[in-house]
């Protein structure tokens, strides 16, 4: 009996070893696994682990708004569209009220476009209002918590203070009636009012089959030491530069113009995608708000983000160990960009490479359609997940109000 | 205005004061305090003097009172703190850092502020060498990592066949066929076959490269016949693969010909063959005649676009070969060179060898252990009146042959035949010992203020003399282009000579 045990022990123990090498082998690239704050959670798998309710909304909030003007589904705000359409499918989705842990409210604020393409924010308040008294009217769980267990998804510049301008956006704060839900936003900043505890920061939208489109081979030599792309002075806004970017970017650019190793310019090339597959660091700097779509591009493309934003908070913080993956440069550290590049080890290089090759790194960045297992809709519900199980000062007692409905600016209290 | 920001000082928030928040937050601006007053009155003031002058004139007038404090590296006092509460903007005062840490010390502090910066731009923006060697190792061990990575798992020894012989472009055709050797990444053995015996000209020639050549010599002269030329070279390879076989050597054989032009993912396509590889050449075949090539360029505009022509394996849409591309000679019926240094298109043969790569295994005498069926045993190939035209011939099954180069799609390398006039000369080594005695004045000079008298310095070149130096000849048949910016050849006294501007 001892005899046989032993001989199945040293069978399974020979087949699971096996498997673990040939896992490693059948990768082309060696890649080290992510493990943020969190613990190893990149490639957790939410359904089971939480429920969501979806509130039907009249299509005004949502479909209509998007029939005025489908460019919202290509722009960088898109994730709050494709986050509905994903739980609408999705199975953690629940038709029964009572057994959800989350409730979601499909409300596209980030869709009323200029001709241009960029959303205004002023009627982002009353309608995010509106819907709110709707659901407050119609179900009884938003009042039995004032939106505890609820989560909007804001990926506006400045997340659900609702205004492109930081001054504006710090003056208005974060909606009033949003003061106790879960935001979903693109925006992150540390001690910063548009930003509450216990949101989850997403990246922005960037297409996915674009990208893919543009891969070149991999074993194309990395030759372009530091790549950028992008505005260093915004003249129609600030033509005299200290307001955009903080002056970071300008700075960039008057330090670095005549710096071989920095192929920094404002052109759009069409050879963008390919070029940042052949550049060691990709810059990232702050614009108007911290975040951009770069980093997105960046960690697609196997090139080192260099986050320039000070106090930036970057998307899945807790599952994704940024520190480890980018590099993080000062704003006042600007200057010297080339030293502090330039000394990084080379160990270092190779390590953040191989993080930045880990395919669940690259999908975690994503919103592809149809949803994939470990893209950004599902580190969404995992980060929610964590959140759980609510806290019992979630449920109000009955007749307690916390949230002052009459708050705010005045013209935000007019219907939509 | 790029300038200008350099000297810029921060001092207030163009787009105005507001009140909006919590008066803890607003140390200057309860009330009309005096000063707040004082710094409206000045900017009122200087709004004006803007105005009539028509560029911001506040800006240097507060650079020239406060430049003590100004430093090339500077930092600007943040005049906004961001807080729980919103934001206050207020009139900046000059002062360090202090008065904005203290009012917000008991939130949160944070070190990010809205509002105008300064554009920080160190005292030298310029590349530091250090550094710029020190990225350019980071590159270069970042390129060695993915080469290793995506590459070639086991590289293995490239040995390449190369028939030369002494000849004016020797030097020219070696010295690229050289460097690009000298560039390849891998292991690399380098048969140099000569016409005419081993001479100390090509052996000190190859000794430059620094590689691993074996210098066989080949009793024929070659000839000045392409035919007859192309059958001999086709020998010559022949007996290098015979050393290739007596000193067993281990890697993949590639004909690379002193005239053609390789490129560097050649040798990284040639390490996936197994047996026997074929890759596409691209045919650069022409006379050197310009006014030829001008023309049949203009007949091909007319029509559909001229296509590159090319030899090499053909596939079918699951890229499994089913032919050949051969180059076709129909356009150049008539006008084909025959002899070696004859102004026209030279005409490739029907499949080059440089276009084939083999496993060297195939040729070793052993049998080697999965050695197919479908090679023929070199050793009985040896040149017993068998028409051997390429290494076709080697294999009984063509179609076990591997396309490379994405089934022939990627040209990797170019086939040109180039020589000089069968009677040139050219100085031994291409080195002038002595200088050149004649000097010739030029025509046109670059410079619009040329004085009209040329000077000119003619020495009679001594009989004795002309008949050991061998002076410089242009070389008829090399491509026209070069000859765009040199001048005629003037002939002086019978003397020939070309000067170059």
């Amino acid at each position: 009996m001892k005899l046989w045990s032993w001989v199945l022990i040293f069978i399974v123990c020979n087949l699971t070893f096996s498997t673990i090498s040939a896992f490693r082998l059948s990768r082309s690239q060696p890649t080290e696994r992510i493990s943020g704050s969190a613990g190893d959670v990149l490639e957790d798998d939410p359904v089971g682990r939480l429920k969501v309710f979806v509130y039907e909304l009249p299509s005004k909030y949502n479909k209509k708004i998007l029939q005025k003007d489908p460019r919202c589904l290509n722009h960088m705000f898109a994730a709050e569209i494709y986050m509905q359409r994903f739980l609408l499918s999705s199975p953690v989705r629940t038709l029964n009220p009572e057994e959800a842990d989350w409730f979601y409210v499909p409300v596209y604020t980030t869709c009323d476009l200029t001709p241009n393409g960029l959303p205004l924010p002023f009627k982002s308040p009353r309608m995010m209002r509106s819907a709110i008294q709707l659901i407050a009217s119609n179900w009884p769980y938003w009042n039995r918590t004032e939106g505890a267990d609820h989560f909007f998804v804001v990926p506006h510049d400045f997340g659900a203070c609702f205004h492109y301008q930081e001054e504006k956006a710090i003056g208005r704060g974060i909606l009033t009636l949003l003061q106790r839900a879960t935001l979903v936003q693109t925006f992150g900043q540390r001690n910063h009012v548009c930003l509450k505890e216990g949101s989850i920061t997403v990246p922005p939208y960037a297409p996915p089959q674009k990208m893919q489109s543009h891969l070149i081979p991999e074993k194309t030599p990395r030759s372009i030491f530091v790549y950028f792309r992008g505005l260093f002075y915004d003249v129609g806004n600030d033509p005299e530069g200290g307001y955009y970017a903080r002056g970071a970017r300008a700075a960039v650019w008057e330090n670095f113009k005549d710096n071989p190793l920095f192929d920094i310019s404002t052109e759009h090339p069409t050879t963008y995608y390919e070029d940042m597959q052949r550049a060691i660091f990709c810059l990232c700097p702050l614009g108007w708000a911290p975040w951009s779509p770069r980093l997105v591009e960046a960690v697609i493309f196997g090139c080192i983000p260099v986050i320039i934003a000070d106090d930036i908070v970057l998307p899945f913080a807790d599952a994704i160990p940024w520190e480890e993956i980018g590099v993080f440069v000062d704003e006042k550290d600007v200057p010297y960009l080339d030293t502090i590049l330039t000394s990084i080890p080379p160990e270092v290089i190779l390590r953040k490479q191989r993080l930045l090759a880990n395919p669940s790194m690259k999908q975690a960045m994503l919103f592809p359609q149809p949803a994939q297992p470990g893209d950004a809709f599902h580190q969404v519900l995992n980060g929610l997940a964590r959140k759980l199980p609510h806290e019992k000062s979630v449920y109000l007692r009955p007749g307690e109000k916390l949230l002052n409905w009459t708050a705010g600016p005045v013209a935000d209290l007019k219907p939509w | 205005m790029m300038k200008l920001s350099m000297f810029r000082l921060s001092y207030w928030n163009r787009r105005g004061i507001s009140f909006k928040s919590s008066p803890s937050l607003d140390p200057t601006f309860d009330g009309k305090s005096p000063s707040s007053v004082f710094w409206l009155v000045i900017h009122a003031l200087c709004c004006l003097i803007s105005l009539i002058l028509g560029f911001r004139f506040s800006h240097l007038v507060l650079f020239f009172l406060f430049s003590t404090s100004v430093t090339n590296l500077y930092t600007t006092t943040p005049f906004l703190s961001v807080g729980n509460g919103g934001g206050v903007s207020q009139l900046l005062r000059l002062k360090p850092l202090e008065t904005a840490n203290s009012t917000a010390a008991k939130k949160n502090n944070s070190r990010v502020v809205v509002g105008r910066h300064g554009i920080r731009i160190r005292p030298w923006p310029h590349p530091n060498p250090i550094e710029v060697l020190r990225a350019h190792q980071l590159l270069s061990r970042v390129q060695k990592e993915q080469k290793s990575i995506y590459g070639v798992r086991s590289p293995k020894t490239v040995i390449v066949v190369t028939p030369t012989y002494v000849r004016t472009f020797q030097a020219l055709h070696l010295t690229g066929v050289m460097h690009s050797l000298m560039l390849v990444p891998y292991d690399l053995v380098w048969i140099v076959v000569e016409a005419g015996g081993v001479t100390n000209e090509t052996a000190s020639f190859i000794a430059k490269s620094g590689l691993k050549t074996i210098h066989l010599g080949f009793d024929q002269k070659m000839p000045n016949t392409w035919e007859d030329r192309h059958k001999l070279e086709t020998k010559m390879r022949l007996h290098a693969l015979r050393m290739v076989r007596e000193k067993k050597l281990d890697g993949i054989v590639m004909f690379a010909d002193d005239s053609n032009m390789h490129s560097m993912e050649l040798f990284d396509e040639i390490q996936i063959v197994k047996w026997v590889g074929a890759l596409s050449v691209g045919i650069l075949a022409h006379s050197g005649n310009a006014d030829e090539l001008s023309s049949s360029l203009l007949k091909n505009q007319q029509g559909k676009q001229p296509l590159m022509p090319i030899q090499g394996p053909s596939c079918d849409s699951s890229d499994k070969l089913v032919g050949w591309h051969v180059f076709n000679t129909q356009p150049y019926a008539k006008k084909t060179a025959v002899y070696v240094d004859e102004k026209a298109a030279v005409m490739p043969s029907k499949m080059e060898w440089s276009g084939f790569v083999l496993n060297s295994r195939l040729l070793w005498k052993e049998s080697v252990d999965d050695k197919p069926a479908w090679v023929k045993d070199v050793h009985l190939l040896d040149d017993n009146g068998e028409e051997i035209d390429s290494p076709l011939s080697l294999v009984k099954d063509p179609s076990m042959v591997e396309p490379l180069g994405s089934c022939g799609r990627r040209v990797l390398l170019w086939w040109l035949r180039v020589e000089a006039r069968a009677d040139s000369k050219f100085p031994p080594g291409w080195i002038i010992n002595s200088p050149l005695e004649i000097t010739v004045p030029s025509k046109r000079t670059p410079w619009p203020d040329s004085s009209s008298e040329l000077l000119v310095a003619i020495k009679e070149a001594k009989n004795s003399q002309s008949g050991t130096e061998r002076r410089p000849t242009k070389a008829k048949g090399s491509k026209s282009k070069s000859s765009k910016g040199k001048q005629e050849p003037k002939t002086f006294d019978g003397v020939n000579t070309s000067t170059s501007s």
